[in-house]
């Protein structure tokens, strides 16, 4: 009985929102963070704002592509 | 004073606005006339409606052939040639994909099926799951090698000829006009390439760059062109060809090869036998070492995963924006203009931030191949 419920595609589909919408709040969470920091930085430091605004740039891709990871997974459990 | 030159620029924008969204309104009010007006001579005896996950999945994945725009029933698409090499005996076929019929027909004993190709005499099973419900195998048939031109081959040949043209006129224009100021494309191109020649290989990979430059520059621009043509809608552009996960793949092993034949001694000791960790750690049972191994394979493979995930995500959410006007269409045509302009307006906004994305993403993938040559070259310190 319990093996039939989790054989439910329907439960794996709301896993899959579920795991998309996490991804989604861990994403905005890690580029909220990195967002703040470099504003802080720019604001003690103006000069460096060329710097800042490069390096962020760079770190909030890494983070994306993280967060993409999960979106491929959630697509995966969609479509396959 | 200021406030009329605003009104006065506000009501021109205000113009722009209503006919872009008359234009637009327009055609999607054609758009669902047709699904009024179909049907009651095809095969199915259902009224099909917009299927908005087939239309994204269309468009982002590959294809035969090159569809353009659907008129009604029609479908305008550019054919491209097939070319399959069957194991099982009749060697090379040639032919065009219009003989398919868009799926419809088999030619030559084959057929299309689910963008496959497949032999005429192939039917899809489906096997039974634990449940006694039916599932639906995968379209797949071995001994079939397919060759073909496919949409993302042309797309590859047309970026591909882009960049070579772009490259050599500009390579050429650099030796004709030695010691002299740029000019023309020089003048656009000049601060790209010295950009990724000191702070991407510079600083990252040392005084050996030189060598690196080639590769640096090809995937960058590689990468920059294909993101910025798969936003482009129409053709040649619109492939999503850095969308495959099969280019993508290919991009992260020339790196992973150039990483590897470029490493030091000192490289492979960081990783089976790196100083500094407790000797139980190592042996009898090497944890470190395997830890080290996977975060070899880990890294080029973050490479292709973060490339196709960001560009095909992208295209994913346009395309979805765009589906909702044809999906609330079908509710009702004013509800269908009433969602274009939304639609259209977060479209827009996507778009730009694609093309952001599209210069991202190409930066970053040359910077982190540029610090695992960096890294695989670094000398004991």
């Amino acid at each position: 009985m319990l093996l039939a419920i989790l054989l439910n595609v329907g439960l794996a589909k709301l896993g899959a929102g579920v795991g998309a919408g996490l991804a989604a709040i861990g994403a905005g969470i890690g580029i909220g963070q990195i967002g703040g920091k470099a504003v802080e930085g720019i604001a003690r430091q103006p000069e460096a704002a060329g710097d800042i605004r490069a390096n962020m740039i760079v770190a909030a891709a890494l983070v994306e592509g993280v967060a993409f990871f999960a979106i491929v997974i959630s697509l995966l459990i969609v479509v396959l | 004073m200021i406030l009329k030159k605003f009104w006065g620029g506000f009501s021109s924008f205000l113009t722009t606005a209503i006919i872009a969204v008359f234009l637009l309104g327009t055609s999607v009010a054609m758009a669902n006339d047709d699904s009024h007006t179909t049907d009651s001579h095809t095969e199915h005896a259902e009224k099909k409606g917009f299927d908005a996950g087939a239309m994204i999945f269309n468009h982002v994945l590959d294809a035969h052939s090159w569809h353009v725009m659907d008129i009604g029933e029609h479908a305008i698409s550019v054919p491209l040639p097939i070319i399959i090499y069957d194991q099982n005996g009749s060697g090379f076929h040639f032919f065009m994909s219009s003989r398919f019929e868009h799926g419809h027909a088999a030619y030559d004993g084959y057929k299309l099926l689910d963008n496959k190709i497949v032999r005429e005499s192939y039917t899809e099973h489906e096997v039974a799951t634990a449940e006694g419900e039916h599932a639906e195998v995968a379209v797949e048939e071995p001994g079939i090698l397919d060759f073909s031109i496919t949409k993302n081959v042309v797309a590859l040949f047309v970026s591909s000829f882009i960049i070579f043209f772009l490259f050599v006129s500009v390579a050429k224009t650099y030796k004709r006009r030695k010691g002299q100021a740029p000019s023309g494309v020089q003048n656009f191109l000049e601060p790209i390439i010295l950009f990724i020649r000191d702070d991407i290989a510079k600083d990252s990979i040392g005084h050996k760059y030189e060598k690196y430059m080639p590769y640096l520059l090809t995937i960058f621009f590689f990468i920059l062109i294909n993101n910025l043509m798969g936003l482009v809608p129409i053709l040649p552009g619109g492939a999503n060809l850095t969308g495959n996960i099969s280019v993508t793949l290919v991009l992260a092993m020339f790196t992973f090869v150039i990483t590897t034949f470029s490493a030091n001694k000192n490289y492979w000791v960081h990783i089976i036998n790196m100083p500094g960790v407790p000797w139980w750690l190592k042996f009898p049972l090497p944890l470190m070492p395997l830890v080290e191994i996977m975060g070899v394979f880990t890294k080029p493979f973050v490479l292709m995963v973060r490339l196709f995930a960001n560009i095909t995500a992208g295209h994913i959410v346009i395309l979805g924006f765009m589906s909702m006007i044809f999906i609330f269409g079908e509710i009702s045509p004013v509800a269908g203009y009433g969602v274009s302009v939304v639609s259209v307006a977060f479209s827009l906004f996507l778009s730009i931030l694609e093309i952001l994305v599209a210069f991202i993403q190409a930066y970053v993938f040359t910077l982190l191949s540029a610090l695992y040559f960096g890294m695989a070259m670094e000398e004991e310190h």
